[in-house]
């Protein structure tokens, strides 16, 4: 099993990363900003079972909340909006408090 | 780079809302998707990949479970659970069963 690298509160970006084939991570998080929420589970890589494979070991999934005018440029709520987005943690990488 | 069912944000109508019965046949193809993974013949990520590759046109026009059973039989092919041929007398031995029961509904039980 993959050890968790992140933790709660943690800002993280999403790899801005468009590969061809079966992805779990949305389109409209890609390259953005957030801050780790909390850990789902440990599970079987969906990107590698897509395929027929066994994807192990298991990968961390986070929950990311991420500020609505993060992902949407031209979003006109309120600043305190967010969305909470369950990602594979190959799809993360740590970003410096306030980077 | 947006692959066509990763439409999370863009404009997509209103969501349908209302329940509604399944047809049976919508039950047997849940059915046989439950038996699949049960079985570790394939799994959920490849039904879903599957679904995927159907591509812009077909994804748009099939119904729900028309796109779980279009992405099964593909699964299945590649796994050669089941070749083309195979398939395709299958499906149409499937048909003459479905027109015998519409000529003659009353003896023809249900399979």
């Amino acid at each position: 099993m993959t050890r968790p690298r992140f933790r709660p509160g943690q800002p993280v970006r999403v790899k801005a990363l468009f590969p061809p084939g079966h992805c779990r991570t949305p389109f409209y998080t890609r390259g953005k900003r957030g801050r780790i929420l909390d850990l789902v589970d440990v599970e079987p890589d969906p990107e590698e079972r897509a395929y027929g494979r066994p994807g192990l070991p298991p990968v961390p999934v986070w929950r990311v909340v991420f500020a609505q005018h993060e992902l949407w440029p031209d979003y006109r709520g309120p600043a305190r909006d967010q969305v909470v987005v369950g990602i594979f943690e190959p799809w993360l990488e740590p970003l410096e408090d306030g980077g | 780079m947006r692959r066509h069912h990763d439409m999370g944000g863009l404009p997509a109508g209103p969501v349908e809302r209302s329940e509604h019965e399944h047809a049976p046949w919508e039950k047997k193809v849940d059915a046989i998707l439950r038996l699949l993974v049960a079985k570790k013949i394939m799994t959920l990520d490849e039904l879903r990949r599957g679904i995927e590759e159907l591509g812009p046109g077909a994804y748009d026009e099939l119904s729900y479970f028309e796109r779980w059973i279009r992405s099964i039989a593909n699964v299945l092919l590649e796994k050669g659970v089941f070749g083309v041929h195979e398939l395709g007398l299958a499906i149409e031995a499937a048909e003459a069963r479905r027109a015998a029961a519409e000529a003659c509904p009353k003896t023809v039980p249900a399979p």
